[in-house]
């Protein structure tokens, strides 16, 4: 809690002397010894909850070759800038070519971190920096992080990236920094800000391919689960049984 | 004479009545770094005993808060202590609050703790022409009209 030790005058003595000094002075209060009613902030947000599981739908047949939208609106959301080291550049969202040898047919697709219901990159993390939020994002909190990269091993998608160099001017939204493990967080300070839509989506939108559809898979009304319920959908590593909130059609 | 000596001693007593609170309140605003927005300001978003004695245990709670549970627009924010400590230099441009003598790092220093904070947060306000980040609503564009039915979160 609060750090009030032992050796250090408490708030109420303070509020006394300076109470006392105003006193003395005049029927003026003592600067900062009243208690202002501090204004309740404008938009506080209840938080995730777990009546929603956010999700994601890949269309691969949608994806277009040499687009790099939604790598391109990753990067600029959450301010990557890599330093033309691509082994060791960060990586949230990358683009994966399979080519089928049998019939040499070429599969596009965005790769990210599939949000697993059962994260194994959770699974490993010695100090529960790697977590699943209640609306089932997994994430890193780098207030925990020590960077051991366990999690980058225990991930079956290369989902993860460490961060090697010192970095300045992060985007308010997405602090980042060295020393800390990193992956796609689903734009989750867009979904707490109430946009349910996330920056890959948009930018896929917006190019007019729609490979990218985002919702509630909870919801058995939301297109997403619509479009799972219809239409056969494919799970990366399905044999690992992680329940990956990120699917693939045509795949 | 004796009446003049008494209304002397009135205006000390008046005098007094109105510098000490006034000395109080330029003791409490001179840590501020000039030129930033807090400088203008009466007092921090809690008064300025507390912010001193607690600010630490304050934005240690809300991030947990933030990081963990996704609650936003909590009372303490870093983003917040940025937006107001932060000082400008000559041209105008914004000072990171952990460089020499800026808000954040002049009283760290003193006191010998190193604030990990700014290894990740930023250290200036975010400009609002950044392009990064997602700020609500208008520097940039939505596409509602593919966000689908009953996906509006309660």
């Amino acid at each position: 809690m609060m750090s009030n030790k032992g050796d250090q005058p408490t708030m109420e003595r303070r509020k006394f002397i300076g109470g006392t000094i105003a006193a003395a002075g005049a029927v003026t209060i003592a600067p900062g010894v009243i208690l202002q009613a501090v204004a309740a902030s404008d938009e506080q947000t209840e938080g995730a909850s777990s009546k929603h599981r956010w999700g994601m739908v890949i269309d691969a047949n949608k994806c277009a070759d040499g687009c790099t939208a939604c790598v391109d609106a990753c990067n600029v959301e959450h301010n990557i800038v890599g330093h033309d080291r691509p082994t060791t550049d960060a990586v949230w969202i990358r683009t994966v070519k399979l080519k089928d040898k049998q019939t040499g047919h070429i599969s596009r697709l965005p790769m990210m971190c599939q949000h697993c219901e059962h994260p194994p990159c959770v699974d490993v993390c010695p100090t529960t920096a790697s977590f699943k939020r209640a609306d089932g994002i997994v994430l890193v909190d780098r207030h925990r992080c020590i960077g051991c990269r366990y999690c980058m091993m225990a991930c079956p998608y290369k989902a993860r990236s460490f961060v090697h160099e010192a970095l300045s001017d992060q985007a308010v939204s997405a602090p980042r920094g060295k020393g800390c493990v990193e992956s796609c967080t689903l734009c989750v300070h867009r979904l707490d800000e109430g946009v349910m839509q996330t920056a890959c989506q948009e930018a896929c939108t917006k190019e007019g391919h729609g490979a990218i559809l985002f919702g509630d898979l909870k919801d058995p009304n939301s297109e997403i689960s619509q479009a799972l319920k219809k239409y056969n959908s494919t799970q990366i590593r399905a044999d690992l049984e992680l329940n990956t909130g990120v699917r693939y059609f045509n795949l | 004479m004796r009446s003049s000596l008494i209304s002397k001693w009135n205006l000390l007593v008046l005098l007094a009545a109105v510098l000490i609170p006034a000395m109080q309140a330029t003791a409490e605003s001179s840590h501020v770094t000039k030129g930033s927005k807090a400088a203008n300001m009466d007092h921090c978003v809690a008064p300025t005993q507390v912010m001193r004695r607690n600010h630490m245990d304050f934005l240690k709670h809300d991030r947990d808060l933030t990081v963990r549970d996704g609650e936003r627009g909590l009372q303490f924010s870093l983003e917040q202590c940025i937006d107001c400590h932060a000082g400008t230099d000559e041209t105008g441009k914004p000072v990171p609050v952990d460089a020499d003598g800026q808000f954040c790092q002049s009283c760290h220093s003193y006191v010998a703790v190193s604030p990990a904070c700014f290894q990740c947060h930023r250290t200036t306000p975010e400009p609002k022409n950044a392009g990064y980040s997602y700020h609500m609503p208008e520097s940039h564009e939505v596409l509602y009209d593919i966000q689908p039915a009953g996906l509006q979160r309660d």
